[in-house]
């Protein structure tokens, strides 16, 4: 397991070399700069600027100069935050995100599966058909049309609830973290049945019910776990996307995690913003990966990546 | 066992989903604080019976300021802040009027060019240091020093020797500032500047504390260092979330500042501020969601307040290409065939008021030359437009096909397809919408290559029409239309220099009058101030630069409170 692990570390180096140099590229074919705005710099000064942000010499060159620079965990400043440095935009805006990212998954992940293997235990009966239809609504509802929603009801209407910001009081959570779980939820939910139905009717979930095994334990112990298998790897990806924030969740509530950073980085042309967050993003993607793989490993005991190696 | 958690979570779910209403009273509609009557005493301050409990200030304020440095900030949003934290040699009183700040009084030499500041011997930095001309001296020179890179440095171009400084050409030690004592400060100006007063309250001509700003290099506006010398004082910022401040002990007139503290909640969305305030979380908004007019007219009429701004939407041509280009007639055709009040009636819908000059009405010393189609009929000018259409070449045969830019937005989109109907209906125009993300259309605007019909706008920087008409100087940045007239150029520069104001009054009228005649620009409305304040913070008023000072707002008790407070001590 270790060396898997390792390997898979080193692989993750070029991957996000790529990403990396994709994007560095990318963000400044954009046209204008991080100082154009309404009132036109004097020429000079917009010199000056780009000179103080290395913006004046050739693009390779600041290209490995901020290779060196992330090599060296420094994202550096923000163009457009110029008070800050992207690290530190970073470092206050990222655990406001994963609060609230974790916290939606988690709920996600509990009422998603309990819904789903509830459903899948009544296939094709009144309660099976309720819950995916609710499943089905909760995945077309988008979260910009949910939130407005929540906030009339409790923020507004019922004001049971703050209607936004952040301070990170349970109270200001449960709205945005129940805008994110609800997606979610309807996601795995639809998830966990398919594929809870599956193992139902696979052959050793016959030969356990035919040794008799009661079935509050055929369900537990043999079939949830495989089951769980395609969740899992949804939940890597999703995982990256939840806790880098939500750019409409954000907005809404007025949340200051890092997913507005994405939009509104690059609408401003911060191209250091753009590319910590960009970075940030592909790390937590690979990582995620990376534990969906041993996850399952876990899970799924025909899955055990050294000792096959061992015998190829 | 294992089922009671799935009711459980379903009937969370089926709650979170927006399950009908409970059976509460009838729809509630939002209920504003209704204010008591307020009371002044002698000096013209509210007796203390009538002013709340919590003097704490919830201010919805746009976009996150890009900096907290009053000489590298830009925007409105920043400026509100800064406001509040520096003050400058002049400020502005609740009504717009230019009042003595951190200088007391002042002289102007009789040929303008030179202005000697009597600084307020009561004026203190946040730590309690006075405020000296010395502090001002190296200010100004921080701010022409192109090292600075200060956005809005050119607001101390009048000051001698600014434009060679900016240009590298001079050291910042040869601004035409001095420090004659530690309490007088005196500026020399290249040129008389009727509006150099105005400047004076702009954040760009504030001081910044030297100590600060050579020990904690650009971290000197972070909360703990940042010392300043306003009315209030920087406590917590938290980016993207709040910036509170504090009242300054120190501030030279503290003893009449009742607001205790400032909260300012950057918004990145109108709607999102609406539910806040409807939410009772906010005092002051920055901004109404805009196309929710008649709701709240009917809900919430005593919290919209709703003012003219100095600012003029317009649409403007690219004179250097196709078709614009050395056509008067159908500029001035497409000019006369919007009618405005289809526009602000129906499409914008917040009482903005029609306009076919580029200056805003409003200014104390001057009034907006009228060109002589604003007293027709709509259908007279449509006749024109008609006949100025046919005379630069086109027809119904061969109308004119035009690109009309804009940048992303809905409000945008709504008044170019307006006027792209009315370029059809009148004329038979063929216009093309091109939305382009904010950015994009400034870089295409500047470059006037692919340019054709394009919006534009502007909010004046100082109260002077001069920062409407030197947009169109053939040298500016922002002359996107490549107006290059030189008649107009050396009309510019002769506002520049001349002393006598009705003299230079009427050049400008002149020089207006010239941009309207040349069709350089296609004026649709002045720009409205609009905002959502509670009825019970009260000390502010309205004023065509929406210059609002925390310093002389306070907050009175609701009717509710008062009953309360009342009926207990009749008990």
């Amino acid at each position: 397991m270790l060396k898997y692990s390792l390997r898979r570390l080193a692989s993750a180096i070029p991957t996000l070399f790529l990403l990396i140099t994709v994007a560095f590229f990318l963000i400044r074919i954009a046209p204008g700069g991080p100082f154009d705005g309404e009132r036109a710099l004097p020429a000079e000064i917009e010199a000056n600027l780009a000179a103080k942000y290395h913006l004046d010499e050739p693009l390779v060159f600041q290209y490995a100069r901020y290779l060196w620079q992330i090599a060296r965990l420094d994202f550096g400043p923000s163009f457009h935050y110029r008070d800050w440095s992207v690290n530190e935009l970073i470092l206050q805006g990222a655990p406001v995100s994963f609060t609230l990212g974790i916290l939606a998954l988690a709920i996600a992940l509990i009422a998603g599966v309990l819904i789903g293997a509830w459903a899948a235990l009544r296939q094709n009966r009144p309660g099976d058909y309720a819950v995916m239809s609710f499943a089905m609504i909760g995945i077309s509802i988008p979260n910009f049309v949910m939130a407005p929603l929540l906030i009339l009801l409790f923020a507004i209407t019922l004001g049971w609830l703050p209607a936004g910001g952040w301070d990170y009081s349970p109270t200001r959570m449960i709205l945005p973290v129940v805008t994110l779980a609800l997606p979610m939820i309807a996601y795995i939910a639809r998830i966990t049945r398919g594929s809870m139905i599956e193992v139902l009717h696979s052959s050793y979930i016959r030969t356990v019910r035919a040794k008799g095994m009661p079935e509050k334990e055929v369900i537990l112990r043999h079939a949830l776990k495989p089951a769980l298998l395609p969740v899992i790897s949804y939940l890597g990806p999703a995982a990256a996307a939840i806790m880098t924030g939500s750019v409409v969740v954000e907005r809404i509530f007025t949340i200051p995690g890092i997913g507005t950073y994405f939009v509104q980085g690059a609408l401003n042309r911060d191209y250091t913003l753009v590319m910590g967050v960009v970075i940030l993003y592909g790390m937590l993607i690979i990582l995620f990966n990376f534990l969906v793989d041993l996850l399952y490993a876990w899970l799924d005991p025909r899955i055990r990546y050294d000792d096959g190696e061992a015998e190829a | 066992m294992k089922r009671v958690p799935v009711v459980v979570v379903l009937a969370a779910l089926l709650a979170a989903c927006g399950a009908p209403e409970p059976d509460d009273d009838a729809p509630r509609s939002p209920r504003l604080p209704v204010p008591v009557e307020v009371a002044f005493d002698d000096e013209g301050r509210p007796v203390p019976d009538v002013l709340a409990e919590e003097q704490v200030l919830y201010r919805g304020n746009g976009e996150e300021p890009q900096t907290l440095d009053p000489h590298l900030a830009e925007g409105v949003p920043t400026a509100n802040i800064l406001r509040d934290l520096f003050e400058g040699l002049a400020t502005t009183a609740p009504d717009g009027r230019i009042v003595p700040g951190a200088a007391i009084h002042w002289d102007v030499s009789r040929d303008g060019l030179t202005y000697t500041f009597y600084l307020d011997p009561d004026a203190h930095w946040s730590n309690g240091e006075p405020v000296t001309a010395h502090d001002f001296v190296w200010s100004w020179r921080r701010v022409v020093d192109p090292e600075t890179g200060a956005g809005y440095g050119r607001m101390l171009a009048p000051v001698v020797n600014a434009q060679q400084i900016f240009s590298g050409e001079l050291s910042p030690d040869e601004l035409g500032v001095s420090a004659l004592s530690d309490t007088t400060f005196q500026v020399r100006l290249e040129d008389p500047t009727p509006y150099f007063l105005g400047l004076l309250t702009h954040p760009t001509t504030y001081p910044v504390y030297r100590a600060a700003l050579e020990e904690h290099g650009s971290a000197h506006v972070r909360p703990g260092n940042l010392v300043s010398n306003g009315a209030y004082r920087l406590t917590d910022w938290q980016v993207r979330s709040r910036i509170e401040l504090e009242m300054n002990p120190y501030f030279r007139d503290a003893g009449n500042v009742i607001i205790e503290r400032v909260v300012f909640y950057p918004f990145e969305d109108e709607n999102t501020e609406f539910n806040r305030f409807r939410a009772g979380d906010l005092h002051w908004t920055y901004q109404v969601p805009s196309g929710q007019f008649s709701w709240l007219k009917q809900n919430m009429d005593e919290a919209l307040k709703i003012s003219p701004w100095f600012g003029t939407y317009f649409f403007s041509f690219n004179l250097t290409r196709e078709p614009f280009e050395d056509n008067l007639p159908l500029r001035q055709a497409l000019n006369l065939a919007i009618d405005r009040e289809i526009i602000t009636e129906r499409v914008t819908r917040f009482g903005e008021m029609p306009t076919f000059n580029l200056v805003p009405p409003g200014l104390p010393d001057y009034q907006p030359p009228a060109p002589e189609y604003a007293d027709w009929t709509q259908s007279e000018r449509e006749e024109e437009a008609r006949r100025l259409y046919r005379q630069a070449g086109y027809s119904e045969s061969q109308p004119l096909t035009v690109e009309l830019r804009y940048n992303t937005s809905e409000n945008h989109r709504k008044i170019a397809i307006a006027i792209a109907a009315m370029w059809r209906q009148v004329l038979g125009v063929q216009t093309r919408l091109i939305n382009e993300e904010f950015r994009v259309f400034l870089q295409n605007r500047a470059q006037r290559r692919v340019t054709q019909a394009f919006r534009a706008g502007w909010i004046g920087d100082y109260m002077d029409a001069f920062t409407f008409l030197e947009l169109y100087h053939s040298g500016h940045g922002r002359n996107d239309a490549g107006y290059n007239n030189p008649r107009f150029d050396r009309l510019l520069d002769r506002i520049a220099s001349e002393r006598i104001p009705a003299r230079r009054r009427n050049l400008m009228v002149e020089a207006e009058r010239m941009l309207l005649e040349d069709q350089v620009v296609l004026p649709v409305f002045i720009y409205m101030t609009r905002r959502l304040v509670d009825p019970r913070l009260q000390g502010w008023e309205e004023n065509i630069m929406d210059y609002h000072l925390t310093r002389y707002m306070y907050l009175v008790k609701s009717q509710d409170e008062e009953d309360v407070q009342g009926g207990e001590n009749e008990e």
